[in-house]
């Protein structure tokens, strides 16, 4: 076909894109000009700019200190940091031989285990919280980074496998089995050649995992209490409580919180189309 | 093995945050001047007992009950804990307070003023130490009244003839019940009487709710007041008048001129007088306490004479120690003198346990009859009846026995069929070539199994236990009978498992097919050989992907509010009438959606992006040269290429759209009246806000789990 006389094609296409990029883009300005407003309450506006540009609310949000002067943002900063980072190494490391088996051997149980794997994705969270604040208990690590990764890494546990367990099988067999040939053993075979093929996939699990801790709230608000153990969006979401609306501070928090996760986001991006199709394919 | 030694490595870096040591720990949920004040106090503590710690801990209003629940009885909880008189029975009734003196209450009399002492006196013991009482009274802006301050609410209602439109004569959350109490209490009517009953029926109430419905047709108060809202149209100079606690004392400062008097008198009711609730705070002792010598002086610092000026001056507090109001600088205040004797007048809230649960269903019916879609007395029997289902007996105690026998013979036989295909020698061949597979899985196994698969079946097991405020007995199949026979009511009630599970279905269903429609179109657009911007058009198409989901959930939120959201600012700038999103099913609904399609239409685009690049070009070559047209090759040859990659990625985004909790809890919150409810957030209600009915919510979650595994069965068999 002939491009110049589609140009109304072309044309099409982009309005199409515009459109969607304005809806994608929208809200997300909405949160930054309501960052930068001066004022603690919104002012209704179609347009998301602000009247004036201030740095009040991210200082405040950024500056917040405990009574003992301990620099609380921070401590959650770090808190979220560890926590996300610990997450997505432990569930990607336990799930990377589990899926390799999974995608390789046939073995008795394989059936059985991977049904188990889909079932807990289906069954609501709502009714574990309650064991696993036990569990959490019994341990003492209520209130610890460390009982926030043992829940968030066995969580995002099976989703990684799935994810991996696709991305080995579109490895061609042939790859391993000629270093296999050369002498490697099947572990030597896995780490020196399976894993660097996989490479794409297994960043975009670990991107997952991460995202997955980086933006838990509700487990996270039930295991903690005190205010240095929060990660940011427990502290986040009390800003706007039933009581209490401080939208200005939220929005700043908001940004401030999700600039890192962007940022990774989009280092890991061009592997997204071909780490995910290889996963969820065969998911 | 090499995870597990990476585990034990990072177990180095986290460390616990806290040491629990023997010091006193004080949980408040108080903000601004009032934690100021009591930080103050605090320190002067830690001066007066050098060596002492005590670590504060400022829980937000909205979790602190549930939070003080959840951590006392495991020991993580306070020593001392601020809170107030009307949840001292509750408390008491499942012991996680210590009483602070019993036998001879003497001494106290002399100390406190008779009122808080008495609100904390249960079977002649004393359970806190009163610190302040809390009541709501008129705030008065001079300007807008020529200086009067009205002593009835019809001086108040003819204040409109004489204000510019965009002011209102007066303000308040008239939607919550706390705030429509004085005037039921007006009418003859209130919320709970003496005896537990459920009191927001009958004639009294009907006319205190249709005497409100006035003032809204009248335009004498605004429609949907929040909190936030009163205080800023008190604060711009848009209210003459304002009902609100202390609290809104703290937040006007010194921008605002402003008076305050008791509650006026309704002549229309008989010139009786609106009795607000008076809620007493005190502190209080944990059973659990680690020193309960040292908490209990902590206790009573807090409320010395020196201590409760403290809070008066810095806190604004009516505080309960009597002889703080010696000072004259405190007896001469006009604010806090105002609200001291508009507490004398005041009703004392019940104590009654079920208190707790009469809120809600006040709340509803006066939303309903506000908004006009129900006659006042259908809305008020409706939320009798919402408080007889909520607070009715739990299922009666089962004998577990049988249960136990059966599983025992159901583990028995398992064990027998395993041991006989154990013995089968084509079994043991496989076992023998599986084992170098299980050195690889494993360890993944025991994690799962321990961590994820265990607290799903506990979790599960539950849903055969009732379990209400701490206590749990085994009932058998009791909530799921429940559940499914709609707790006896109408199969399609409000808040029936049948309703909330057709509007789970439709939710996910139209949710499916924008994600699936949305991103499919964009990824053909994306692959249109000849895109310029391609990268830059993708980039920013996948940022919704990149926000954190809480984040836009309550972005949405902010958006669609009715007073400063950006799409009823939209709406009206186009020319059109602002909608009030969440008083409605169709408009709550259809915000719930959209948040949900800006959230996940990116996935759908990203995988149909990689679908789309695996079918072979010559494909479609072959079709255009026999002539076939675009939309001949998108549905015979683009459509049954990507079923096959697409299908499994749609079951998933079927399952979580199905179980998306955030966005529902977050945008709508259920509202209206929990009619957006999706079966995942109405368990979470159970389980945490309606008396923690764990049980209950567990038969939820099992039945939900069941509904997704027969669903995904049906269509994806190999998968299952």
């Amino acid at each position: 076909m002939n491009p110049r006389s589609r140009w109304y094609l072309e044309a099409l296409s982009h309005a199409v894109l515009l459109l969607a990029v304005a809806f994608a883009l929208y809200p997300v300005l909405w949160v930054v000009s309501l960052a930068l407003s001066p004022s603690g309450t919104p002012s209704p506006h179609a347009l998301p700019l602000p009247d004036a540009v201030s740095l009040d609310n991210a200082r405040a949000v950024v500056g917040s200190t405990d009574q003992a002067g301990h620099w609380l943002f921070a401590r959650q900063l770090l808190n979220s940091v560890v926590v996300s980072v610990a997450t997505a190494v432990t569930s990607v490391v336990i799930a990377t031989p589990a899926a390799f088996a999974l995608a390789r051997f046939r073995f008795v149980g394989e059936r059985a285990g991977m049904r188990v794997l889909l079932a807990t994705q289906m069954f609501p969270g709502v009714a574990t919280a309650v064991p696993l604040y036990v569990i959490l208990d019994t341990l003492r690590l209520l209130d610890t980074r460390a009982g926030l990764v043992l829940v968030y890494s066995t969580t995002a546990l099976p989703f990684a496998v799935f994810q991996l367990r696709g991305a080995f099988e579109a490895i061609p067999r042939d790859l391993e089995e000629a270093a296999m040939v050369d002498g490697a053993t099947r572990w030597q075979a896995f780490v020196k050649v399976v894993l660097p093929a996989a490479r794409p996939a297994i960043a975009v699990t670990c991107l997952f995992a991460f995202m997955s801790a980086w933006n838990e709230f509700i487990l996270a608000a039930t295991f903690l209490s005190h205010e240095e153990a929060f990660t940011l969006p427990v502290a986040l979401q009390r800003f706007v409580g039933e009581y209490n609306a401080a939208w200005g501070k939220f929005a700043a928090g908001a940004v401030i919180v999700s600039v890192p996760v962007m940022a990774i986001f989009y280092a890991v991006q061009r592997h997204l189309v071909g780490g995910l199709t290889a996963g969820s394919v065969k998911g | 093995m090499r995870a597990l030694t990476a585990l034990l490595a990072l177990a180095g870096v986290l460390a616990p945050v806290t040491a629990m040591g023997q010091s006193l720990v004080l949980w408040h949920a108080y903000r601004d001047d009032e934690r100021a004040a009591l930080e103050q106090v605090v320190d002067a503590y830690r001066r007066a007992h050098p060596g002492a710690t005590v670590e504060m801990l400022a829980v937000p209003f909205d979790a602190y009950a549930s939070k003080l629940e959840s951590a006392i009885p495991h020991g993580h909880g306070p020593d001392v804990f601020i809170d107030a008189h009307e949840r001292v029975a509750s408390f008491q009734s499942r012991r996680l307070i210590a009483p602070i003196a019993t036998g001879d209450l003497g001494p106290f009399t002399a100390q406190y003023d008779g009122a808080s002492l008495r609100a904390f006196t249960l079977d002649g013991a004393l359970y806190a130490l009163p610190m302040s009482i809390k009541c709501a009274a008129l705030y008065v802006n001079p300007a807008l009244t020529h200086g009067v301050v009205p002593a009835t609410l019809e001086a108040i209602e003819a204040l409109r003839g004489e204000l510019p439109s965009d002011a209102y004569p007066l303000v308040y959350e008239a939607q919550n019940a706390y705030f429509h109490a004085p005037f039921a209490h007006a009418y003859g009517s209130g919320l709970l009487d003496d005896r537990g009953r459920y009191a927001f029926v009958g004639d009294g109430a009907e006319r205190s709710v249709m005497h409100v419905r006035r003032l809204l047709r009248a335009r004498v108060i605004p429609e949907e007041a929040s909190g936030s809202l009163v205080s800023q149209l008190f604060l711009s100079g848009h209210a003459a008048t304002a009902i609100s606690g202390p609290w809104l004392a703290a937040e006007l400062g010194d921008r605002v001129r402003y008076v305050v008097a008791p509650l006026p008198v309704i002549t229309a009711a008989g010139g009786r007088p609106m009795e607000p609730y008076a809620t007493v705070e005190g502190a209080m002792l944990s059973a659990y306490a680690h020193d309960t010598a040292a908490a209990r002086e902590l206790a009573s610092f807090l409320t010395s004479t020196e201590s409760a000026r403290t809070r008066a001056r810095v806190g604004h507090q009516v505080v309960s120690t009597e002889a703080a109001w010696s000072d004259p600088a405190l007896a001469s205040d006009p604010l806090l003198s105002t609200f001291r004797a508009a507490a004398r007048t005041a009703r004392p809230m019940p104590t009654h346990p079920r208190m707790r649960a009469t809120w809600e269903p006040a709340r509803q019916s006066l939303v309903k009859s506000l908004r006009g879609d129900r006659p006042v007395r259908d809305a008020l029997a409706e939320g009798a009846r919402r408080f007889a289902d909520v607070t009715r007996p739990l299922p009666p105690r089962r004998d577990g026995t049988l249960a136990l026998l059966a599983l025992g013979v159901v583990a028995l036989g398992l064990a027998f069929a395993g041991v006989r295909e154990a013995r089968e020698p084509d079994f043991r061949r496989d076992l023998k070539r599986s084992m170098p597979a299980y050195a690889w899985v494993t360890h993944a196994a025991i994690i799962l199994a321990l961590l994820v698969v265990a607290p799903l079946v506990i979790g599960a097991a539950t849903s055969l236990y009732a379990t209400q405020e701490g206590r749990a007995y085994y009932v058998g199949l009791a909530n799921y009978v429940d559940i499914l026979t709609a707790r006896g009511g109408p199969l399609f009630a409000t808040g029936s498992f049948y309703r909330v599970l057709a509007v789970t279905v439709l939710w996910t269903a139209v949710n499916l097919a924008l994600h699936v429609g949305i991103g499919l179109a964009l990824a053909l657009v994306l692959s249109r050989p000849l895109l310029k911007m391609r990268a830059l058009y993708r980039v920013l198409l996948i940022l919704p992907w990149a926000v954190p989901s809480y984040v836009t959930a309550l972005a949405w939120r902010g958006m669609f509010h009715r007073q400063f959201g950006a799409v009823n600012a939209l709406i009206t700038w186009a020319g059109g009438e602002a909608v009030s999103w969440f008083a409605r099913f169709s408009t709550a609904f259809a915000a719930n959606v959209a948040t949900n399609a800006w959230l996940g239409f990116p996935f759908m685009m990203v995988v149909s992006i990689g679908a789309l690049a695996g079918i072979p070009k010559d494909l479609y070559e072959a079709a255009s040269v026999d002539g076939a047209t675009a939309w001949q090759q998108f549905t015979k040859i683009t459509v049954p290429m990507l079923r096959p990659s697409l299908g499994p990625s749609i079951a998933m985004g079927a399952v979580w759209t199905f179980n998306q909790f955030n966005v529902v809890f977050l945008v709508s919150g259920g509202e209206p009246d929990g009619e957006t409810d999706i079966l995942v957030s109405e368990a979470y209600r159970w389980a945490f806000t309606r008396q923690a009915q764990y049980g209950y919510a567990a038969a939820y979650a099992v039945l939900i789990f069941a509904i997704l595994a027969l669903a995904t069965r049906r269509r994806n068999p190999e998968a299952a």
